[in-house]
C-alpha cells in the first residue's frame, strides 16, 4: 500500500500472535495501512478475518498472553510499539477513542449517562464538573439527541438501542479523539437506524476532521462510508484502495466473490442462484503460508501455496495480493 | 439434487464433545486429584470388611490408648486405638461408609427434590415460579442446624433420621440451581423447534432441557455431598447425629475430645480424613465445574 | 375442502395482547404485539415479512408454529382453521428455521437424532426407515451422510443451518417459517443458504413465511411483501409493487435504508427523526406518525382504515383520496 501524506496513524507488517493448546494462531499476520486526518478506512471481513483484533492491537487492548509485533505501528509521532501502559491510558478515550457493536453492553448500567459522558474529560481534561457537563449536553445534541440536558440523569436501560448507540458516539467525542475505532457500530440496529447512525459519524467524522478505522462485515455499510477500503481474509488483507476502485474494479478473487453472494436491488435478477465461496475458512493455527483463500478460490493454482506477491491496479492506490496479475487465472493465460 | 460437494465443506472439524470432555477431564489436575481421592475412599468403605484389621467394634480394655505407630505405638493398632481400646484404623474405614453413605443418600434425596422444584419452575414460569421461590425463600429463611437438632431432639438420634433431615433440608441449592439454568436453556431456540416439532412436555424437559443442565446438577451434587458430610460430623460431635458405637468419624472426634490434651491424635486422624474427604469432594466438584462450564467449549 | 385458490396459509383479524405488569404493584397494562392482522399466502409463495425490532414479527412466527395462541382471530392452513387442529397435527404441516444455528441445535445430540426427531415423536416408520430417511434429507440439504454421528459443535454456522433445514423438511410439511435464516451467518454463507432454500421450494412447492430485516435478501427470495409496523401490517404488496413502487412513507423509509455497496451513493438520510415508539404506549391515531416525514393534520387523532390497492393493501391517509375500495378482508 502506498504511503499516505503525513498520516495520523501508520501500521506497517503487524502481526499478532495468539498461543492456543497445540500451537500458535497466527491471527493477523503482516497487515500494512496508512490512515490521514478526516479519512475513513473500512476494515471489512468475515467472522474470524481478525478484524477485531487489529483494532484492539491499535488501541492497546489486547489480551495479555496476545503477542503483538509489528515494524512501525505510530499514532501521530507516538510509537505505540513501545508505549507503557500509562501513556496507552493517556491515549485512550483521550485522543484515540473507541465505539462498540453492543451500545447495550458497553454502557455501564449502574452509572448515569451523564457520570459516564464525563468521566473521560474529567480524567484528562483539567476541566471542572460544570464545564463537563456543558460539553456533554453540547455533544448529545450534537449526536441529535433531543432535551439533552435531562437525559444525563438518565440510565442507559432507559434508552432504545440507537439512543444508546448515539450516547456511544457522543462519549467518543468528548476529548476531541483524534482517531475514532468503530467496529461494528451498526449492527445490533435495525436498518432505519443504521443509516441514521452512519450518517452521524459520516457528518460528524467530517466536520471535526477526525481520522475514522470503520470495521464491518457489511459490504453495503463499506461501500457508502469508507474513502478507503481494506478487505481482510484469515488474518490478511487481501486487497486495499480507495472505496470506488475496490468496488468498481474488485480485483482479488476473494473481493469478488463477496461482491457475487448478495444480492444487490436493482442489479441483482429476483429469485436467481446467489454466487457462493464454497468450503471454510481455514485455520490458522500452525504453519500458514501461501495465500490462505487458495482452498476456497477458484483461480487456486499451484504457486498459491508459495510467496504471494503484492500487485498494484493502475490506480496505485489500489493494491491486492494475488499470484495472478489481474486476480484471474484465465486472464493470464490469454494474455 | 445434491448440491455442492465441495471436499472443504464436508470437513467435520474437532473432536465429539464426548472426546473433548474426556480430553480436558485427564488435563485437569484438581479434579484428578480429588477425584482420585474420592474414588479411594468409596473403594474403602466398600471393601471396608476386607480391608479393616479388626472388629471396629471390638472392645478391648486392656489396650485403651494406645498411640499410633508415627506417635510410638505397634503395627498391631498402626493408628491406635480409643478409650475403649477399639481399633482406631478400623473405626475409621467403617466410619468412611458412614459419611458416604450420608452425603450420597442425603444428596440424592435433595437432589431430587431441588431438581423437580427448579426445573418446574424455570420452565413453566408464571405461578409455579411464584410457589417454587416462596418455598426455597421459606427454607433459606430456617437455620439448617437448629431445624436438625430440633427435629432429632423429637424423633431421636439415628443414621436413617439424620440421613432424611439432611435429604429433606439440604435442596435449596438445587433448586436455586437448576431453575436458573432451566430459565437459560428454555430460551434456547432447539427448545422452540422441539415443541414446533410438537414433543410433549416431559419429553422436552427430558431429551432437550435435562442433558443441557446436568453439568450444574452434578457440581451441586458435590458441594451438596460435601456439606451433607460436614453436618452429619458436626450433628455427631454434639451427640445428636449418629449413635455410639456406631463408628462415625463426627463421633469420634466428639468422643475423642474429653482426652484431646492429652491425646491429641485422637481428634486429629478423623479431623484430617474429615477434612480430606471434603477437600477432595470440592476439588472434584469445581473440576467437574470447569472441565463443563460452557465458556469452556469453543 | 382445498383448492387451487384456497391460500394455503391465511390470517384473519389475528391480534394478540400480552397483558405485562412491571413490578408487584404496578398497574397492569396491555401490549398489543399484534393488531389485527390478516395476511394470504399463496401454495408455493414467498411472503416475506419486514420491519424493525419490536414489531411483532417473531410474534407472529410463534402464533403459525402453535407456541401462542392468538388473542383474537384465527389462523387457518388450507381453509381449516388452526384451532381445531392440535400442535401434533400443525407440526406436520409448518416448521420453523431460526435465526441462530449455534442455539437452534441441541448441542448433546448426534446429528441424526437431531434430523430425525420429528419422525420419532410422530412415530413415522421404523428405525431403519428413520435412517434412510435422515440419508436422503442430508443429502437434499448437501451434507455427506457421515455427519450423522457428528455433533453440533464440530460444525461451521453454514452447515449447522442445513441441519436445521432437513429437520425442517424431514416430515415433508407444506409451509416453513423461516426466521431470520441467514442473519447470524457470514456474507459468503449466506448465499448458500438463500440458494439452497430456493432450489428447496422449487423442488419441493414449499411456501415460505420469509421474515428479515434484510431487505435486500427478502427482495430477492419473496414473491410478496408485507411491512409491519408496531403490530399492524401497513402495506403488502407484490415484490415488483413494494420494492419498485413503494407507497407507504414507512416502506419508502425502509427501501431508503437498504445499503447497496455502490460507493458513488453516500449514507441515505431517511428523515425517521425519532426513534421506534415504545409499544406499550403507541402513537395516538397512525401509530407512524411521529416518525412520518408525509404526515397529514388527520393522522395523529384518526387511525387509517385498511385500503385495498391494485396490488395489495395498505393503511395510510395519504391514499383516503383515491379511489380505493375499503379492503373487506
Amino acid at each position: 500500500m502506498t504511503e499516505t501524506r503525513d498520516p495520523i496513524l501508520s501500521v506497517r507488517n503487524l502481526t499478532l500472535d495468539i498461543p492456543v493448546g497445540g500451537g500458535t494462531l497466527h491471527a493477523v499476520r503482516g497487515i500494512d495501512f496508512d490512515l490521514a486526518r478526516g479519512e475513513t478506512l473500512c476494515i471489512v471481513g468475515e467472522s474470524g478475518s481478525g478484524k477485531s483484533l487489529t483494532s484492539l492491537a491499535i488501541m492497546g487492548l489486547l489480551a495479555p498472553r496476545i503477542e503483538r509485533r509489528a515494524d512501525r505501528l505510530e499514532f501521530d509521532g507516538v510509537d505505540l510499539l513501545k508505549a507503557g501502559p500509562r501513556k496507552m491510558r493517556s491515549l485512550r478515550g483521550n485522543r484515540m477513542s473507541m465505539i462498540f457493536q453492543e451500545p447495550m453492553t458497553s454502557l455501564n448500567p449502574a452509572y448515569t449517562i451523564g457520570d459516564q459522558l464525563t468521566e473521560a474529560l474529567l480524567l484528562h481534561r483539567n476541566v471542572g464538573k460544570k464545564a463537563a457537563r456543558d460539553r456533554a449536553v453540547e455533544l448529545l445534541e450534537k449526536v441529535g439527541i433531543t432535551a439533552a440536558a435531562s437525559r444525563l440523569g438518565q440510565f442507559p436501560h432507559q434508552l432504545s438501542g440507537g439512543l444508546r448507540q448515539r450516547v456511544m458516539i457522543a462519549m467518543a467525542l468528548m476529548c476531541e479523539p483524534e482517531l475514532i475505532i468503530a467496529d461494528e457500530p451498526t449492527t445490533a440496529l435495525d436498518v432505519t437506524i443504521q443509516a441514521q447512525i452512519l450518517r452521524l459519524l459520516v457528518d460528524l467524522q467530517r466536520e471535526m476532521n477526525v481520522a475514522m478505522i470503520l470495521i464491518t462485515h457489511d459490504l453495503g455499510v463499506v461501500a457508502r462510508v469508507a474513502d478507503k477500503v481494506a478487505v481482510m481474509y484469515a488474518g490478511e488483507l487481501v486487497e486495499t484502495g480507495p472505496a470506488g476502485a475496490v468496488f468498481g474494479q474488485p480485483t482479488h478473487p476473494y473481493t469478488r466473490g463477496l461482491l457475487r453472494c448478495i444480492p444487490v436491488p436493482g442489479k441483482t435478477e429476483r429469485g436467481a442462484e446467489l454466487g457462493t465461496i464454497p468450503g471454510i475458512v481455514p485455520s490458522l493455527v500452525g504453519d500458514v503460508s501461501g495465500c490462505p483463500f487458495r482452498t476456497r478460490c477458484e483461480e487456486a493454482v499451484a504457486a498459491c501455496r508459495g510467496a504471494i506477491p503484492l500487485r498494484h491496479r493502475s490506480d496505485d492506490a489500489h493494491a491486492f495480493r494475488c499470484v495472478h496479475e489481474t486476480g484471474m487465472a484465465t486472464a493470464e493465460v490469454s494474455a | 439434487m445434491a448440491t455442492t460437494t465441495d471436499p472443504l465443506l464436508e470437513e467435520i472439524q474437532g473432536p465429539t464433545p464426548g472426546q473433548l470432555l474426556r480430553r480436558r477431564v485427564f488435563g485437569h489436575h484438581g479434579l484428578m486429584i480429588g477425584g482420585g481421592l474420592v474414588a479411594l475412599l468409596v473403594v474403602v468403605a466398600i471393601l471396608a470388611p476386607v480391608l479393616a484389621p479388626h472388629d471396629p467394634y471390638a472392645q478391648s480394655l486392656l489396650e485403651r490408648l494406645q498411640p499410633p505407630v508415627f506417635l510410638g505405638g505397634s503395627w498391631e493398632h498402626p493408628l491406635g486405638t480409643d478409650h475403649l481400646g477399639r481399633d482406631y484404623l478400623s473405626r475409621l474405614i467403617y466410619g468412611a461408609r458412614v459419611s458416604l453413605m450420608i452425603g450420597v443418600i442425603a444428596a440424592l434425596i435433595s437432589g431430587l427434590i431441588g431438581t423437580a422444584m427448579g426445573v418446574a419452575a424455570g420452565y413453566f414460569g408464571g405461578r409455579v415460579d411464584m410457589v417454587v421461590t416462596f418455598l426455597i425463600n421459606v427454607r433459606l429463611a430456617m437455620p439448617v442446624v437448629l431445624v436438625a437438632l430440633a427435629v432429632v431432639a423429637i424423633f431421636g438420634g439415628s443414621l436413617q433420621v439424620v440421613i432424611i433431615v439432611l435429604g429433606l433440608l439440604l435442596w435449596d441449592r438445587f433448586a436455586v440451581v437448576m431453575r436458573a439454568s432451566t430459565l437459560q436453556v428454555r430460551g434456547r431456540e432447539y427448545v422452540a423447534a422441539a415443541r414446533a416439532i410438537g414433543c410433549s412436555t416431559p419429553r422436552i424437559v427430558l431429551t432437550e432441557i435435562m442433558p443441557n443442565i446436568v453439568n450444574n446438577l452434578i457440581v451441586v451434587v458435590t458441594l451438596e455431598m460435601a456439606h451433607a458430610i460436614l453436618l452429619e460430623a458436626a450433628l455427631s460431635f454434639l451427640g445428636l447425629g449418629v449413635q455410639p458405637p456406631t463408628p462415625s468419624w463426627g463421633l469420634m472426634v466428639s468422643e475423642g475430645k474429653q482426652m484431646m490434651l492429652f491425646e491429641p491424635w485422637l481428634v486429629m486422624i478423623p479431623g484430617i480424613v474429615l477434612f480430606l474427604l471434603v477437600l477432595a469432594i470440592n476439588l472434584m466438584g469445581d473440576g467437574l465445574r470447569d472441565v463443563t462450564a460452557p465458556e469452556n467449549r469453543s | 375442502m382445498s383448492d387451487a385458490t384456497t391460500p394455503v396459509l391465511e390470517l384473519r383479524n389475528v391480534s394478540k395482547v400480552y397483558t405485562i405488569r412491571q413490578g408487584l404493584f404496578a398497574e397492569r397494562k396491555s401490549l398489543r404485539a399484534i393488531d389485527d392482522v390478516s395476511l394470504k399466502v399463496e401454495r408455493g409463495g414467498v411472503l416475506g415479512l419486514v420491519g424493525e425490532s419490536g414489531c411483532g414479527k417473531s410474534t407472529l412466527a410463534k402464533i403459525l408454529l402453535g407456541l401462542e395462541t392468538p388473542t383474537t382471530g384465527e389462523v387457518l392452513i388450507d381453509g381449516e382453521p388452526v384451532g381445531a387442529q392440535d400442535r401434533r397435527k400443525l407440526a406436520r404441516r409448518i416448521q420453523p428455521i431460526f435465526q441462530d444455528p449455534y442455539s437452534s441445535l441441541n448441542p448433546r445430540k448426534s446429528i441424526a437424532d437431531i434430523i430425525s426427531l420429528p419422525l420419532r415423536v410422530h412415530g413415522i416408520g421404523d428405525a431403519a426407515s428413520q435412517d434412510k430417511a435422515v440419508r436422503e434429507i442430508l443429502d437434499i440439504v448437501g451434507l455427506p451422510a457421515r455427519v450423522m454421528n457428528s455433533y453440533p459443535s464440530q460444525m461451521s454456522g453454514g452447515q449447522r443451518q442445513r441441519v436445521a433445514i432437513a429437520r425442517a423438511l424431514i416430515m415433508k410439511p407444506e409451509i416453513v417459517i423461516c426466521d431470520e435464516p441467514t442473519s447470524a451467518l457470514d456474507v459468503s454463507v449466506q448465499s448458500q443458504i438463500l440458494n439452497l432454500l430456493g432450489e428447496l421450494r422449487r423442488e419441493f412447492g414449499l411456501t415460505y413465511l420469509f421474515i428479515s430485516h434484510n431487505l435486500a435478501v427478502v427482495e430477492h427470495l419473496a414473491t410478496r411483501v408485507a411491512v409491519m409496523y408496531l403490530g399492524r401490517i401497513v402495506e403488502e404488496a407484490s415484490v415488483a409493487g413494494l420494492f419498485d413502487h413503494a407507497r407507504h412513507p414507512y416502506s419508502q423509509a425502509l427501501l431508503e435504508s437498504v445499503l447497496t455497496p455502490d460507493p458513488a451513493l453516500g449514507v441515505p438520510d431517511t428523515q425517521l427523526g425519532a426513534a421506534y415508539p415504545n409499544p406499550i404506549a403507541p402513537p395516538s391515531g397512525c401509530h407512524f406518525h411521529p416518525r412520518c416525514p408525509k404526515a397529514l393534520p388527520q393522522c395523529s387523532s384518526v387511525a387509517p382504515r385498511p385500503l385495498t390497492t391494485a396490488d395489495g393493501r395498505i393503511e395510510c391517509h395519504l391514499f383516503d383520496e383515491e379511489k380505493a375500495e375499503p379492503a373487506t378482508a
